[in-house]
């Protein structure tokens, strides 16, 4: 019988009772007494020289409050880079300022230039169309390449190329790699984009600021990932208020995906004009601005090499990347396609030298960051592609060349090449799983049945690994960031016996109110119902980094455990007196603290409320209350991994694909709540699926964004994805955190992409089309049934 | 976008480069042309209004005439602000060239939009440009040749011939 309740019990989201019943509080459901309303002026050129920017019509305007440029902030700090990344000369990157506002030239299309705060928010967009915003249009940097080599054209008139750092991974390595593919007895060499793609969280971004002229004290309500990041941010780096007089506060969020992670400009305007105003300021975007100034995510360009022996032994794999950032560098854009993209190149595979390279370059197109995967579906993408390519150079089955070169389950700790070592693993046995459940078997039979029908099926498969947990600080600090990647929690028992954990991760659709209950449940021997997660809010949480980087479960999780743990460690103290025992002897299981060996016992609840109403209590060894914090940081990453296969058709009529079936065979570690890890590959895997068949960001040649609406930029339906297999059987628990857990929040939507696209090769190949070794993403109708025709 | 096309004009190159130069010409062969004023020397301003796939605006703009060839040929510039819904701008290269009685009037056109008009109105911009090019040149072959199924227009004669010319013959009296 699978357990109801507790660790590893399939429940319901709990928080899905409000969501789906209009119950939920997000940014813009929360409204405060005078409350103003921003808009903001956004450069409709992608390159343009500021030469004026005349208020004085739309000052005038009905309702209008106040208008600020870009001047009016230009005193302030600039929103940092998270990562510091130093090029191969051992040069650090180059760092614009990147303002609240555009002053002196805009940088994109969207680029906010000017914020306009009215009475309500018709007559504030009504005054940014009065604005008159004289701008010299500039040529648009568009093209990586084209920006690298036209030193006259600058993003940033100081930097020169447009290059931001131009990093190798690990140069140690490069002369052996080189060394290797000289000598390779086979060398497969592939040229890939992976798309930039739009976040589209289904909330746009938002912000509600106020001021409290009385305490001279700041709260922004506002869609954040991890709104501690966020109150650093602002109050340190960019607006110079102590930290402890900036409330920051998330409350739902509905989607993120990386995106929200950041700290954008419109969040320190707001706040600054709720000050001047004295009055609450709010601000919502709406689609269009979040297709122009969400983060984006992806934009590489990669040229990949394998070199190999005749029979598919791995021996050496390298890499030159293109990583577009933009226009600026968003808050974990130099880590994005570095540290989470380099080290992750050595795959699930015993490849033994591995050398990466990677030119970050701006452009004038909206900044990109990290999203769902981050860098490592950058990562898994090439490799997997060219995993097949090589695989069909040789004439070796797809699975078989994967099987000879993984890791073996018995070489664990494994030291990679590229400076990572994975605790734990068995990649074999979850590609066994995979084909079983994709029945691999009987694919030849439903090729022939479809073959039958005039179609093309294919079938593809994806091993991958990815880093999670992210991060231990002391490792990341030598790796070039900023600040440590731990986490906190408080568990806060009250005298009734139930309790509040207040988490620095932060919930934005993914169950945490769930699943962590269940935990502490699980540990405190109480019900779920008698748990409260608390979220979101600077001035509840100890602290946070937040949640990104499938990381809220292995690293706040793991504090909110330590927390317990304290929990239970006082409370037996408090058994030992009322029970007149040695602590020692006491134990605590199923919510009952007990003399060992003997029927006396004191439950939960009866030693929380002794804790609070201490007549009976150690007073003179033992404060009353029963409260505990822990911070956890991650004594290495973790390692989810997986198998993957996907089946497809392919009409060569019209080039277009359908996805026949999805197998995903992953190790998580241990599962807390099997239905959200479900829930969670299904929405990763139809990520996945989006990228590689219809998401695409398109600018024009003058910058222009052609993808900016739903109606151009083509998000995955129902009726784009199949019925998904999900089994998460094949476990190997993470050996370094106290769960035992490896996460599952980007895992889909990195192992997809590539499943998918070796597919379409796949039935294309089969059907005769042996010309074609790759098709960039997405891939389309139309590039399929061009690449048909070549 | 950029493209190219020509169309034969049934009337002497002269009188089609007269046209050209013609603000009212312009102002009539431009598709939702409210208001026109200026000079070839100076360049005119113009009130254009449109609708792009689902955004439509009233643009604003400047139209000039530059590397003028006398006789030859022309480039027609605009650039028009609409406000929230963006901005377009574009030229026409226009060359005139005798074919036969008439002219062969050959165009290049380059045309580009920005803002919101490029955000939800992309997919139609390629075909939205063709058929504001073809929709000026056939609309400035009527107004120089009168309407095409009355070939007998020049022939003008004041009273009947009246609604048979082409409405720039009227104006210059011919």
């Amino acid at each position: 019988m699978p357990k109801d309740t507790g660790i590893g019990a399939p429940m319901k989201r709990r928080e899905d009772i409000r969501f789906l019943t209009g119950k939920g509080r997000y940014t813009a459901d929360i409204n405060l007494r005078g409350q103003a309303y921003a808009a903001f002026a956004r450069s409709e050129v992608a390159h343009g020289k500021i030469n004026a920017i005349d208020t004085r019509a739309a000052s005038e305007m009905p309702g209008v409050l106040c208008v600020m440029t870009g001047e009016d902030f230009a005193a302030m700090g600039g929103n940092p880079a998270g990562w510091l990344i130093n090029s191969r000369d051992g040069t650090p990157m180059r760092e614009p300022k990147r303002p609240v506002l555009a002053h002196g030239k805009v940088r994109h299309v969207g680029d906010a230039y000017a914020v306009v705060v009215a009475e309500t928010v018709e007559q504030a967009r009504d005054a940014v169309a009065a604005i008159e915003a004289d701008i010299t249009e500039l040529p648009a940097i568009v093209d990586m390449k084209a920006a690298l080599a036209d030193s006259g054209n600058r993003v940033h008139d100081e930097i020169p190329d447009n290059l931001c750092f131009d990093w190798g991974w690990i140069e140690d390595n490069r002369a052996a790699v080189e060394e290797a593919f000289a000598k390779a007895p086979h060398v497969t060499t592939l040229e890939l984009v992976n798309n930039r793609l739009v976040p589209n969280a289904m909330e746009p971004r938002a912000s509600l600021a106020d001021y409290n002229p009385g305490t001279e004290d700041y709260t922004l309500y506002t869609t954040s990932q991890n709104p501690h990041l966020h109150r650093l941010l602002i109050a340190a780096f960019v607006m110079g208020i102590p930290e402890h007089k900036l409330t920051v506060i998330a409350p739902d969020v509905g989607g993120g995906f990386g995106s929200k992670i950041y700290h954008y400009g419109e969040e320190a305007a707001v706040l600054a004009a709720a000050k001047a105003l004295k009055r609450p300021v709010k601000w919502v975007a709406d689609r269009t601005e979040s297709f122009l100034s969400d983060a984006h995510g992806r934009d590489h360009v990669t040229k990949i090499q394998l070199a190999c022996e005749k029979d598919g032994t791995f021996l050496a794999l390298r890499t030159e990347t293109l990583a577009n950032v933009g226009a600026y560098l968003s808050n974990f854009a130099t880590a994005t396609p570095t540290f989470l993209h380099g080290t992750l190149m050595a795959g699930p595979y015993k490849t033994p030298l591995v050398y990466v390279n990677v030119k970050a370059v701006f452009t004038n197109t909206a900044p990109v960051d990290a999203y769902r995967g981050a860098g490592r579906p950058e990562a898994t993408f090439s490799i997997e592609r060219i995993v097949d390519k090589a695989a069909d150079e040789l004439g070796i089955d797809k699975l078989e060349i994967r099987r000879k070169n993984l890791i073996g389950a018995d070489q664990y700790p494994y030291t990679t090449p590229v400076g990572l070592v994975y605790d734990t693993g068995n990649y074999a046995a979850t590609l066994d799983k995979m084909v079983e459940l994709a029945d691999v078997a009987g694919f030849e039979k439903r090729a022939a049945e479809s073959k039958a029908r005039g179609k093309l099926r294919g079938i593809g498969y994806s091993t991958w690994i990815e880093a999670c947990g992210i991060a231990p600080s002391n490792l990341v600090g030598v790796l070039g960031s900023r600040v440590g990647l731990f986490d906190a929690a408080t568990v806060r028992v009250n005298a009734t016996g139930n309790l509040s954990v207040m988490t620095g991760a932060h919930s934005h659709g993914q169950g945490h109110e769930t699943v962590f209950a269940q935990v502490v449940a699980e540990k405190l021997g109480i019900p779920e119902s008698s748990i409260e997660i608390v979220h979101g809010d600077t001035s509840k949480i100890p602290f946070g980094m937040g949640s990104y980087g499938s990381r809220s479960l292995a690293v706040a999780g793991s504090a909110m455990v330590k927390a317990v743990d304290k929990i239970i460690a006082k409370g037996k103290k408090i058994a030992a007196h009322m029970l007149e025992a040695a602590e020692d002897d006491i134990t605590f299981e199923n919510g009952k603290f007990q003399v060992a060996g003997t029927d006396k016992a004191k439950t939960f609840g009866e030693i929380a409320f002794s804790a609070y109403v201490p007549h009976n209590y150690p007073l003179e060894t033992l404060e009353p209350g029963l409260e505990e914090s822990a911070f956890y940081d991650p004594g290495n990453f973790t390692y989810p991994a997986g198998a993957y296969a996907c089946e497809v058709e392919v009409d060569p009529d019209t080039g277009r694909v359908e996805i026949l079936s999805f197998t995903a065979a992953d190790d998580f570690g241990n599962v807390m709540n099997p239905l959200i890890v479900q829930g969670q590959v299904h929405g990763g895997v139809g990520q996945g699926i989006g990228q590689a068949l219809l998401e695409n960001t398109t600018y024009d040649e003058n910058g222009q964004l052609l993808s900016g609406s739903f109606m151009d930029y083509a998000m995955p339906r129902a009726d784009d994805v199949p019925f998904y297999t999900v089994d998460h059987s094949c476990n190997t628990p993470c050996t370094h955190n106290p769960l035992g857990v490896k996460g599952c929040g980007e895992a889909g939507a990195i192992g997809s992409p590539p499943a998918v696209v070796n597919a379409v090769v796949d039935a294309l190949r089969r059907g005769g089309h042996t010309g074609i070794s790759h098709i960039d993403m997405p891939v389309s109708p139309s590039r399929v049934w061009q690449a048909m025709q070549a | 976008m950029k493209l190219t096309d020509s169309r034969e004009i049934a009337a002497a190159p002269a009188i089609v480069w007269q046209a050209i130069l013609d603000p009212e010409v312009l102002k009539e062969c431009i598709p939702g042309c409210q208001s026109l004023t200026g000079s070839v020397a100076e360049g005119y301003e113009a009130v254009v209004k449109q609708k792009v796939g689902p955004v439509s605006a009233t643009f604003t703009g400047i139209v000039s005439l530059s590397d003028i060839v006398e006789g030859q040929s022309v480039k027609i510039s605009g650039e028009g602000k609409g406000g929230v819904a963006g901005f377009a701008k574009g030229g026409a290269v226009v060359t005139l060239a005798p074919s036969g009685e008439g002219t062969l009037l050959t165009y290049d056109v380059d045309a580009s939009v920005g803002g919101k008009i490029a955000q939800l109105g992309s997919r139609i911009i390629d075909s939205f440009a063709k058929k504001m090019a073809d929709d000026f040149f056939s609309r400035f072959q009527a107004a120089v040749e009168g309407p095409a199924e009355e070939p007998a227009a020049e022939e003008g004669v004041a009273d009947s011939g009246e609604k048979k010319k082409g409405w720039f013959k009227r104006l210059t009296g011919g």
